[in-house]
């Protein structure tokens, strides 16, 4: 694997000698141009993810976010222009409506939004590290270790976090964002453990670990200085797709009714909206919204995912 | 049958009886962590709830008061196995959930958890095969046809163009494809396993009506999950173009279909069912929110009314299947892989 990040590095100096012509300012161009991380696709997925944070910043500063809590409009009032079943039309006061008890719609999705990234963001961290870790560990060392951390890995990720966290939900009852993403965070650490291990153990045998070995660097030097750094897209890859599982797990516990209660969350409101029959009454625009805006936020991370693929693997750039 | 090798075949059972003993454990411990004397020392706050005092409240709360009441509490007790020690008890569990006894539902009372289960489970392997296998036939298919060099240039803009739906929950497309078929267009019924006009039994009028009902909890698991498998078939089908074979059978003059089908994708095909194994767990978590919402009377169901009613025998009961059903399927993946890709050798 490392021979391919070797390859993306060297690509500008085997370019050169075919560009003798140009000047130098063009060869920065075309080497600027050739910058994997200028990737369409990656800065596409990054702009959607920051335009829902900057949602959630901005929409605190210029919109009452206490309507999140107080039914305070007309209860099922559509958005700005579209009339509901009682032939009332959506006004400015909320401009994306509200639901069945009044609450507003656009408020919800400013506080709730933002909840569900900070519960992707911080149970994947958690798992990163425990999966830098254990991943290092039975990689580096061997032997009895790393048998352990591998069958330990193999059980785990079979089990679907979801319904684990379905038989703690149901005993404990209301949990808070923080407890519910570190819980979500004992299940997402496999994957990045089993790919920390397999690219360790490929990269002890490669020359430059060799090298570092007989120069006599501790094995601290080695595996944060000389292998860490090799890992970074695989660690970046492997990152977002834990973002992603722990959102899709956080908002199955919250559409099944276990999230946190007292929070505004965006699996919550969609539970709400099922149950109090907004499919049948038409009230599109009360689970729709909170849909779409979920949807955006895994395009972006799939995009962000996506382009990091294209980053890490050169391979997949000429299509 | 000599292929797969003594050690593997242990080490891969091994996997699958420590899957099924950890899920047990943790679905055993976890209601119960707040029991132990020590957790309290640690934990402050958090309560332990007697089953037997919950069950007894459940009566009152229903009858409005209980007579005699300290004596069905160590009735109860008796029943639930709660005089004994915790080492014991679990013994107990352990014995029973191997014999696949949850015990009796607390919210619909005589029935056993078993018996309810029995009932959920086959709607839910009849949806997930059938999901499962549309998605991996159209995922493959697809992922081939972004990497051939012949595809019509509208299909390979169209292709990545509705891969931006694979990261969707299928909870989110379930309800999407809801509004859009069932509420606005009424092509599709709303939920529910079948017509309530029709007789369950073996006839074509009720089966019908199962596949009329089963069409979009099926599409919005397909809608989801295809793009997974046409992203693993991408990156398999950009080595094999590389190959030599592959080369070879052009200068050979054979015909491009020919090409795609018996010499690229039968060759990139194989890893992707290893790439299953990893994916089946949240497969199946999508599927059981998807049966919440179309109402199916699956496991999600099953899981999600027990949920409203907490009846947890009914929860551990749901939770433990699924997990077994999970870490068998990974099991049979990894011992029939080895008979279908001979490249494969396992500890050789």
């Amino acid at each position: 694997m490392n021979q391919t990040t070797e390859k993306s590095a060297a690509a500008p100096e085997t370019a050169a000698p075919d560009m003798a012509g140009l000047s130098r300012a063009q060869l920065r161009r075309m080497r600027r141009f050739d910058n994997p991380w200028r990737n369409p696709k990656l800065i596409l997925g990054a702009t959607l993810l920051l335009s829902i944070i900057a949602l959630g910043l901005l929409g605190r500063l210029f919109w009452d976010v206490d309507m999140v809590f107080t039914g305070s409009g007309l209860p099922r009032q559509g958005p700005v222009g579209v009339e509901n079943l009682r032939g009332q039309v959506g006004t400015w006061a909320h401009p994306l409506g509200t639901d069945v008890t009044g609450k507003d719609i656009l408020a919800l999705l400013i506080i709730g939004a933002p909840n569900s990234l900070y519960v992707g963001v911080l149970a994947s961290l958690i798992g990163m590290s425990l999966g830098i870790f254990l991943g290092f560990t039975a990689g580096y060392t061997g032997g009895r270790v790393d048998d352990v951390i591998r069958v330990g890995s193999d059980v785990m990720i079979t089990i679907p976090p979801l319904l684990i966290l379905v038989v703690v939900q149901a005993a404990y009852g209301d949990i808070t964002l923080t407890m519910m993403a570190i819980l979500i965070a004992c299940f997402v650490w496999q994957s990045p453990t089993r790919l920390i291990r397999a690219q360790v153990l490929s990269m002890r045998e490669s020359g430059y670990v060799q090298m570092a070995r007989l120069s006599g660097a501790s094995s601290g030097h080695i595996m944060f200085r000389e292998m860490l750094p090799n890992l970074v897209p695989y660690l970046f890859g492997s990152f977002i797709a834990n973002v992603t599982t722990s959102i899709v797990t956080a908002v199955g516990l919250e559409v099944l009714g276990l999230g946190p209660q007292r929070v505004p969350t965006l699996g919550r409101v969609i539970y709400d909206a099922i149950n109090s029959g907004a499919l049948i009454q038409n009230l599109w625009w009360w689970w729709g919204i909170p849909t779409a805006l979920l949807a955006v936020m895994f395009i972006g991370l799939l995009l962000i995912n996506l382009g990091l693929d294209e980053v890490s693997n050169p391979r997949l750039r000429r299509l | 049958m000599g292929r797969i090798p003594l050690s593997y075949l242990a080490n891969r059972l091994l996997t699958l009886v420590l899957t099924v003993f950890i899920a047990a454990t943790l679905i055993w411990l976890i209601p119960r962590f707040p029991c132990f004397s020590w957790v309290q020392v640690l934990f402050q706050g958090l309560t332990c709830v007697d089953p037997a005092d919950a069950a007894l409240g459940r009566m009152a709360a229903g009858g409005g008061s209980v007579a005699d009441s300290d004596a069905i509490l160590a009735q109860l007790r008796t029943t639930y196995g709660l005089d004994q020690s915790y080492f014991t008890q679990y013994w107990l569990y352990l014995a029973n959930t191997l014999r696949l006894d949850f015990g009796l539902s607390t919210a619909s009372f005589p029935t056993s958890v078993a018996t309810m289960i029995g009932y959920a489970l086959p709607w839910t392997l009849g949806l997930m095969l059938i999901s499962l296998v549309i998605t991996f036939f159209v995922g493959n298919l697809l992922g081939a046809l972004m990497v051939w060099e012949r595809t019509p240039r509208l299909w390979k803009a169209a292709i990545p163009a509705a891969m931006v739906f694979t990261s969707i929950p299928p909870i989110l497309s379930g309800l999407l494809l809801m509004y859009v078929f069932s509420t606005q267009l009424r092509w599709f019924p709303l939920s529910g396993p079948y017509a309530l006009t029709v007789e369950p039994g073996w006839t074509f009028d009720f089966a019908s009506s199962v596949l009329y009902h089963g069409v979009l909890p099926a599409m919005s698991i397909v809608v989801v999950t295809f793009g997974f498998w046409a992203l693993g078939m991408r990156g398999l089908m950009i080595t094999v173009q590389g190959e030599d074979y592959t080369t070879l059978a052009k200068a050979k003059g054979l015909r491009p279909r020919y090409i795609l089908y018996r010499y690229m994708i039968r060759n990139a095909i194989l890893p992707q069912i290893t790439s299953f194994a990893l994916k089946i767990g949240l497969l199946v978590a999508g599927q059981v929110l998807v049966e919440r919402i179309f109402a199916y009377p699956g496991m999600g169901k099953l899981l999600y009314d027990s949920i409203l009613t907490q009846d947890y025998p009914v929860i551990q009961g749901v939770s433990f299947v699924i997990i077994m059903m999970t870490a068998l399927s990974v099991f049979l993946v990894d011992l029939i892989y080895p008979f279908i890709d001979p490249r494969i050798r396992h500890g050789g």
